[in-house]
C-alpha cells in the first residue's frame, strides 16, 4: 500500500460522460485492460501517474529504513537476504517507474517531483528502524499491508501496472515470509531479543494501520478511483483485513499488540481494532514525521552527488554513436 | 615441511580469499540504496551477494582447514582485525562512487586471474569453489571494466575522478602481487598461485582499459602490504556488533 491519499477525481456520472468516456468506462466493467496506446480520460492517465509514482518512490524511499541494518545484520546469511530484499525493491522501482513511463512521463521528471515534495512517498518509511528486530517488523507487518493492497491491484484496468503487480506480489510474499522468519528467531530468542521483537511491534503497529489511508468516510475521492479500477477495495476493508490476517500472528508468536481494545467480533468476523492515530498520519505525511527530512534527503544526495557519473556515462555513449557514424 | 604446516597454509590462504570477498561485499553493500541510478544500485548489490556468497564458501572450508569448529560465521564475526587477512586494497573506504568502481575494477582484474589459476589447484576443494566463483567474477570484470573505460572517457570531470581514484588506489593495488612464504609454499605444491606470477597478465588487461579509459596509472611501483589500514576496525566494529553485543543469541 504505497499509494495513500492519492488525489483522484470526484466520480462523473454516466450522463456527464462523453461518448469516448463512456466506451471507456464499458470496457472497464468488462474487465478488459487499457493499454499504454490506447485512449483514455486524462484524469485516468493523471491519477495513475500520481498513483505509480508515489507506488514507486516508495520503493526507492523504502530501501533506506532497511538499508540501515545491512551493514549491521548479524550473520552473512541475514545480511545476503536482507541484500537481496533491498535490491528487489529498487527492481520494483524500476518496474513501476517504467509503468509510469508508458502514460507519458519520464522517470527522471518523476525523480524531480519526489525531491521538489511535489510527489510524496508512503508515510511507513518516515519511521526509524532503530533495532534488529525492527528488520523483521517491516518485513512482516510493512510487506504484510502493502501485499494486502496489491494483489487486488494485480486486476486493477491498467494493464502494465496490473502486470507490474503480479511479479512484485510474488517478492513481496517472499520478503513477508522471511520477516516473520526473522520476527519468530527474535521472539523466541534470548529474553533481550524477544523484548526487541515486542518493542518493534509496538512502535510499527499503528503506523501500519496507516499505510491503508484514511478511513473511508473521510476519502472522499476514491469513488472514481473505484469505477476506474485502479483502485479495488477501499482503506478500512483492507485494514481490516489485515488486523484479521496479523493479530493471529502476534498470538503465534507470543507477542502482544499494543492495542487494549483489539478483540474478535463473532457476529462481524473480525476484529474490533483502535483506529491510529490520524493526526500523527497527517503530521507525517506534512513532513514531520521522525525521519521525513532524512529519507528525502538521502534521495537527494544520492541523485545529486551521482550527476557527474550519469552524465559520463552520457557523455561517454554520445561519443562512441559519433565515432560509430564517422567510421561508416 | 609438515602436513601440519601445509594445514595451516592452506587454512591462510582460504582465509585471505574469503576475507576478501566479505569485506569487499560490505564495502559494497554500504552504497545499498544510495546509488547514482537505479541499474547501478541493482547491479552493484549483485556484486554484494555474489562476493557474501564466495565469502561464506572460502570462510566454510577454512574453518574445515582449521579443524578447530569455527563456522564461517564465526570466522566473520568473532575475530578481531589483527586476524584478518585481506588485502589492504578492499578495506579501502568507498570515496566517491567512481572510486568505488576503481577500487572494484583492480580487484576483479586480479580476482578473475587468481581464480583461473585456482581452478587447476591440486587442492580440489580449492579448485571447486574457485570455478562457481570464477563465473561469477568474470561478469565483475567485465562490468567494472566497462564503466572505467566509458567513465575515463566521459566528461572532463568523470575523467578526473577516474584519474584521482586511480592514484589513491595504485599502490594498495599493488599490495596484491606482493608474496610471502605462505603463497611461496602453496605455489610450489601446485595449490595456489605465485602472488608475483599474475602481475603480468594484470598489467596487460587493465593497462588497455586504462588506454580506453584515457588513464594513466602512477609510475611508481611502490606497493602498501601487510597489516591493515585505521578503516577495518571501523568497518568491523559495525558488522560485529551484533554478534559482540549478545553473544548468546541466535539470529
Amino acid at each position: 500500500m504505497y499509494a495513500q491519499m492519492v488525489a483522484s477525481q470526484p466520480l462523473k456520472a454516466a450522463e456527464e460522460m462523453s461518448d469516448a468516456e463512456r466506451a471507456f468506462q464499458a470496457r472497464i466493467d468488462a474487465g478488459e485492460k487499457i493499454e499504454p496506446k490506447e485512449w483514455m480520460p486524462e484524469a485516468y492517465r493523471r491519477t495513475l501517474i500520481r498513483q505509480i509514482g508515489q507506488h514507486a518512490h516508495s520503493e526507492i524511499v523504502g530501501q533506506l529504513p532497511e538499508g540501515n541494518w545491512i551493514t549491521r545484520a548479524p550473520s552473512l546469511q541475514r545480511k545476503a537476504i536482507l541484500l537481496a530484499k533491498v535490491q528487489d525493491e529498487a527492481g520494483h522501482g524500476l518496474y513501476l517507474y517504467s509503468a509510469a513511463e508508458t502514460l507519458g512521463i519520464s522517470r527522471d521528471e518523476l525523480i524531480e517531483m519526489l525531491h521538489s515534495g511535489a510527489m510524496k512517498y508512503s508515510s511507513i518509511f518516515n519511521y526509524p528502524t532503530l533495532t534488529w528486530a525492527d528488520i523483521g517488523a517491516v518485513g512482516w507487518l510493512v510487506d504484510g499491508a502493502a501485499i494486502m493492497n496489491q494483489v487486488p491491484l494485480q486486476k486493477c484496468s491498467y494493464g502494465p501496472y496490473a502486470r507490474a503487480m503480479v511479479r512484485i506480489c510474488k517478492e513481496e510474499s517472499f520478503h513477508q515470509r522471511q520477516g516473520f522468519d526473522l520476527m519468530t528467531k527474535m521472539a523466541r530468542g534470548t529474553p533481550e531479543q524477544k523484548a526487541f521483537a515486542q518493542d518493534a511491534l509496538n512502535r510499527f503497529w499503528y503506523p501500519s494501520l496507516m499505510m491503508f489511508g484514511p478511513s473511508d468516510k473521510d476519502s472522499v475521492h476514491s469513488a472514481q478511483s473505484m469505477a476506474w479500477k485502479v483502485k479495488i477495495n477501499t482503506n478500512d476493508e483492507l485494514r481490516q483485513k489485515f488486523v484479521d490476517q496479523t493479530a493471529p500472528q502476534a498470538h503465534y508468536l507470543g507477542l502482544t499488540v499494543p492495542d487494549d481494545k483489539l478483540v474478535w467480533n463473532e457476529e462481524k468476523n473480525g476484529y474490533d481494532f483502535s483506529e491510529p492515530d490520524w493526526r500523527e498520519f497527517y503530521e507525517v505525511v506534512a513532513g514531520n514525521g521522525p525521519c521525513n527530512k532524512d529519507r528525502l534527503g538521502a534521495r537527494v544526495k544520492a541523485w545529486d552527488d551521482g550527476a557527474w557519473f550519469r552524465d559520463g556515462l552520457m557523455a561517454h555513449a554520445r561519443k562512441r554513436a559519433a565515432a560509430k557514424i564517422a567510421a561508416e | 615441511m609438515t602436513s601440519n604446516s601445509v594445514s595451516s597454509d592452506r587454512f591462510n590462504y582460504a582465509l585471505r580469499l574469503g576475507d576478501n570477498a566479505l569485506i569487499l561485499s560490505h564495502r559494497l553493500s554500504e552504497w545499498c540504496g544510495h546509488g547514482p541510478a537505479l541499474e547501478e544500485d541493482i547491479a552493484l548489490t549483485n556484486v554484494a551477494l555474489d562476493l557474501i556468497g564466495q565469502a561464506q564458501f572460502w570462510l566454510g572450508l577454512a574453518g574445515e582447514l582449521e579443524g578447530a569448529g569455527r563456522s564461517a560465521d564465526d570466522l566473520a564475526y568473532k575475530r578481531d582485525a589483527g586476524a584478518f587477512r585481506n588485502a589492504l586494497l578492499v578495506e579501502r573506504p568507498n570515496g566517491d562512487y567512481g572510486h568505488t568502481l576503481m577500487r572494484q575494477y583492480l580487484f576483479d582484474a586480479w580476482h578473475v586471474e587468481v581464480l583461473a589459476a585456482l581452478t587447476a589447484s591440486s587442492d580440489p576443494r580449492f579448485a571447486e569453489i574457485a570455478a562457481k566463483a570464477a563465473r561469477e567474477v568474470a561478469y565483475h570484470v567485465e562490468r567494472s571494466g566497462e564503466l572505467v573505460a566509458a567513465l575515463g572517457d566521459g566528461t572532463p570531470q568523470s575523467h578526473a575522478r577516474m584519474q584521482s581514484a586511480l592514484d589513491a588506489l595504485w599502490a594498495y593495488a599493488g599490495g596484491l602481487f606482493v608474496g610471502d612464504e605462505i603463497d611461496a609454499r602453496l605455489a610450489e605444491q601446485g595449490i595456489a598461485p605465485a602472488a608475483g606470477s599474475l602481475r603480468p597478465e594484470w598489467d596487460r588487461a587493465t593497462g588497455a582499459v586504462f588506454a580506453q579509459a584515457g588513464l594513466k596509472p602512477p609510475a611508481s611501483a611502490f606497493a602498501h602490504k601487510g597489516g591493515h589500514t585505521e578503516a577495518l576496525g571501523h568497518l568491523l566494529a559495525e558488522m560485529q556488533f551484533l554478534p559482540r553485543a549478545y553473544p548468546d543469541a541466535q539470529w
